[in-house]
């Protein structure tokens, strides 16, 4: 054509404007992450007034130990592990646009088979097979107790917003069982699992009580991070995720693949039950349920599905979460209150994004 | 660009719009452009694929808003912020891309945009369609879901939404692309009919000859910019033949006489060879408000082009579908080089060499949000060279991909751009060039060149022809008469999910097909 020309001679100009643009967007970003996150603790200041707690010492406290003392920061740090691992399904699901919201059903699961199997397993083999026999037993209970939904969704199109959610009040009320009647510890007259020794647990980073887990968890959400964005399966998912009529019409097996994203993200909410009772806590106790899974879902909405933004943010999570547990026990305030805090954070981001979208077109007129 | 006090408001326009220019990133849509809307006038917006038709008629209907230059309503400067307030001056669009809720039945999306606290007046609203299909003498099933429906009727229910407002001013942004010609003619007489009444009608198009029959006034853009208007009282004094010849020089800047006047193919399709592409029986069953397809039966031999004619929504989209392997067949057979392939899944089809380009091109077509680069190759996710052990080869995808976009003039600011903020028509030449790219045997067409641009019709046609002389089988799905007598070897028609009949394209095909659409024996 005769415009062939131009294209080619402004190709340039527009790589350099639309660098320039990258970075505006990306600062853009930060500011529309950042603001509303300060707006949100001050919102929280106010609730924790009224009900009387001085604001600045709670989160004097919250960032006292969940960051600056060394001992706290060590516990943030392990508590990311089985965050990171939960963090890292839930980026395989999200992706692929099906809303896995079993993480806890499966996250116990996991942990539970990892405590019944692992005190066993150290007796009769090497510790290190040991361990990986562990982790991947839980993989593969979590793994199953995905299926049903999976295959309803896959076969019959039924939501699995709802069948996650009933799988998991299932799979935590399944697990009770387990730990009460079947992996039951007689030496004990609390109800909970055999405890793995601590010499057999996952190795310790140096010399601090960090859990080596936390490598793992850190290596499972930057590989699926890889997957997603560089490799034709994590297309294929992205595919699916973002025009499923679009994924049909490319001849994508649809059906095996929503299995295939069940089966793993399934299977890294229970590898994240496995690293949280191999790494730290050695046994199951009855009723225990931390609900992690659903507390990382607002992280990874926040990271927008991104591994490295989400690392970040569970970061965050895991510093608010141990922080907030000390700043509970000394000023009275309910353990939850974290929770509290995270949902004013996705409110108020929520709003944020709706204002700039408004503001940006109003702009314009 | 123009002064604040221009010539060109004038007391007669009730939109008027002065210098307005809008930038999207890499690309300035449209570059300080002034329009003059009349009551009375069919306002006719021409220009290649990617002029910035669109985006124009974008800022009056109020989903965009002009970066400079200001719009007037009545001669009152006016910001049009919103979709909503556009309909509250009384502008009324049918965009160029759906924008139906699929979800929802035809009832329940002409009844959105009510007031919330309202119950919607169904009565009222049956009433008033029965009114309006009656006039543009068309059938709309009123309480069928939108994702059953072709994209055709759909097209249909948009026009529907559009009128059912009582709009001063009317926008149609390539409403006729779907539509027999027949369909074409109907809404042309009753554009005239408005315009009659006092509307005043903005008409986008890439066909030339509705340009000279409907309109009253032309205005062309070219790379952002007004290139050339025809005003009515030059418009009234100038022959069909001279209009077209005199915007084909605005537009490509070089003469050619009725440049659709398409040549007969040539090719000669050797009767003795084994066909490529066999279907028998086949059938699909019907759903509720969408014809189902029974006892298709056709053959098509390398080389061949086989047309299939019809109103949109009479099974081709199930044909297409059944063919490529989307659809369920409910019996009936289809042979590609021999071998059956019925029961294959999409994919291992297209492995086999079948390729089928969808007419639904953001719908299924694409994935809106993904680069223009990836979208290239939707269909060969995991194939190398651009993906090796499973791993992207970015280098590789991008320089096939830039290849493909100077092969195909795909207008495009980057690689990277997501395809949804192409134009229409470049969207399309992504799809073209996907399926027209190495391994093909058989090749199923759903509308080719809809929403392209006369010089990418003509390039498209004859790539498509290329291909059959390569030694394809080529199935062309159409409704534009002129371009299935322009192609094809054979045209058979489809009516309500069967073939009535097939005809050679020979000198009396066009009477014949004509016959067979209106029901009656070739
Ligand atoms: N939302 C958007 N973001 C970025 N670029 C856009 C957007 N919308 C349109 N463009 C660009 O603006 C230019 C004009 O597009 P527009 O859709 O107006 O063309 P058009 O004249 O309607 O073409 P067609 O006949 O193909 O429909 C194109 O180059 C397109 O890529
Ligand atoms: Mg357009």
């Amino acid at each position: 054509m005769s415009i062939d020309t131009a294209p080619g001679a402004s190709a340039n100009a527009l790589d350099a404007t639309s660098r320039v643009a990258t970075r505006r967007d990306i600062l853009h970003r930060l500011l529309m992450t950042l603001g509303p996150i300060l707006a949100a603790l001050i919102i929280a200041g106010c609730i924790l007034l009224a009900v009387g707690v001085d604001p600045l010492a709670y989160y004097g406290y919250v960032l006292e130990k969940g960051l600056f003392s060394p001992l706290g920061i060590q516990q943030t740090l392990t508590r990311m592990a089985p965050l990171l691992f939960l963090a890292a399904g839930l980026i395989v699901a999200f992706r692929a646009g099906m809303w896995n919201l079993g993480g806890d059903g499966q996250f116990l699961l996991g942990a539970v088979m990892a405590a019944a199997s692992a005190p066993v397993l150290v007796q009769v083999m090497p510790a290190w097979l040991a361990l990986i026999c562990a982790f991947l037993i839980s993989m593969v209970v979590a793994m199953a107790w995905s299926l049903l939904p999976a295959l309803l969704r896959a076969y019959q199109g039924v939501n699995e917003i709802i069948t996650t959610l009933m799988m998991t009040f299932l799979g935590t009320s399944l697990a009770n069982v387990l730990v009460k009647l079947v992996f039951r510890d007689p030496g004990t007259t609390v109800p909970q699992t055999r405890t793995l020794p601590v010499e057999d647990r996952l190795p310790r980073l140096f010399d601090t009580t960090i859990t080596s887990g936390l490598v793992l968890g850190l290596a499972a959400i930057i590989i699926v991070h890889l997957v997603m964005t560089r490799t034709a399966f994590g297309l294929k998912l992205r595919i699916v995720g973002a025009n499923p009529r679009a994924a049909v019409h490319a001849g994508l097996g649809v059906p095996g693949l929503t299995v295939a994203v069940f089966a793993i993200s399934a299977g890294l909410a229970g590898l994240a039950g496995a690293v949280d009772i191999i790494g730290v806590q050695g046994n199951v106790r009855a009723d225990w349920n931390p609900a992690y899974g659903l507390a990382v879902i607002p992280a990874v909405f926040l990271a927008r599905m991104n591994g490295f933004a989400a690392i970040g943010f569970v970061f965050l999570l895991s510093v608010l979460s141990i922080g907030g547990e000390s700043a509970a026990r000394r000023l009275g305030v309910p353990n939850h209150f974290t929770l509290v805090l995270v949902s004013i954070v996705l409110i108020v981001l929520a709003l944020a994004e709706y204002v700039d979208h408004r503001y940006n077109q109003s702009r314009k007129a | 660009m123009s002064s604040l006090s221009s010539p060109l408001a004038d007391k007669r326009d009730i939109v008027a719009l002065e210098g307005v220019t809008k930038r999207f990133p890499g690309i300035v849509a449209n570059d300080g452009i002034d329009l003059s809307i009349r009551p009375g006038e069919v306002h006719v917006l021409l220009g290649e694929n990617g002029a910035g038709k669109s985006t124009l008629i974008g800022m009056l209907s109020g989903l965009q808003q002009p970066d400079e230059g200001r719009i007037l309503v009545d001669g009152k400067p006016t910001p049009i912020t919103s979709p909503r307030h556009a309909l509250a001056l009384g502008i009324g669009t049918v965009f160029q891309h759906m924008m139906l809720v699929p979800t929802l039945t035809v009832a329940e999306n002409l009844l959105l945009g009510g007031p919330w606290w309202q119950r919607p007046r169904t009565e009222e609203l049956e009433a008033r369609v029965a009114e309006i299909t009656r006039s543009l003498g068309i059938s709309v099933k009123l309480h069928a879901k939108v994702s059953e429906l072709s994209l055709g009727e759909q097209q249909q229910v948009e026009i529907l939404r559009a009128m059912v407002r009582n709009s001063r001013l009317l926008i149609l942004d390539e409403s006729t692309s779907m539509l027999t010609p027949k369909g074409i003619e109907e809404l042309g007489a009753l554009m005239r009919r408005l315009v009659g009444q006092g509307l005043a009608i903005v008409f986008i198009t890439h066909k030339l000859k509705e340009a000279a029959a409907f309109g009253d006034r032309i205005s062309v853009l070219k790379l952002g910019r007004k290139v050339g208007e025809i005003p009515p009282e030059r418009f009234r004094t100038l022959g069909e033949q001279e209009i077209i010849s005199e915007i084909v020089e605005l537009m490509f800047g070089k003469q050619k006489d009725d440049p659709e006047a398409a040549e007969r193919p040539t090719r000669t399709v050797r009767a003795d060879a084994a066909p490529l592409l066999q279907v028998a029986d086949l059938a699909v069953a019907p759903t509720e408000n969408a014809p189902g397809l029974s006892s298709i039966s056709f053959d098509i031999r390398p080389g061949e082009i086989l047309g299939v004619a019809g109103i949109d929504g009479n099974g081709q989209k199930q044909l297409a579908e059944a063919l490529a392997g989307q659809r369920a067949a409910t019996g009936g057979s289809v042979r590609l080089e021999g071998a059956a392939i019925e029961a294959l899944s999409v994919g291992e089809r297209r492995q086999r060499g079948l390729r089928y380009l969808t007419d639904d091109r953001l719908g299924e077509g694409t994935v809106g949000t993904f680069p223009v680069s990836i979208n290239f190759f939707l269909k060969q996710v995991g194939a190398s060279p651009f993906w090796r052990g499973g791993v992207e080869q970015r280098a590789e995808i991008d320089r096939r991909a830039a290849q493909l976009v100077r092969e195909y003039d795909v207008r495009t600011p980057s690689l990277k751009t997501p395809v949804a903020r192409l134009s229409g028509g470049n969207i399309q030449k992504v799809l073209l060039a996907r399926e027209l790219a190495e391994g093909a045997r058989a090749v199923i067409f759903n509308k080719p060149t809809y929403g392209l641009d006369l010089a990418n019709t003509l390039a498209s046609r004859q790539r498509i022809r290329d291909t059959a002389a390569r030694g394809l089988a080529v199935l062309l799905i159409s409704t534009d008469l002129e371009e299935l007598l322009s192609m094809c070897d054979r045209i058979a028609v489809i009516a309500n999910g069967s073939l009535v009949g097939t005809v050679a394209n020979a000198d009396d095909a066009r009477t014949k097909v004509g016959r067979l659409m209106i029901g009656l024996a070739a």
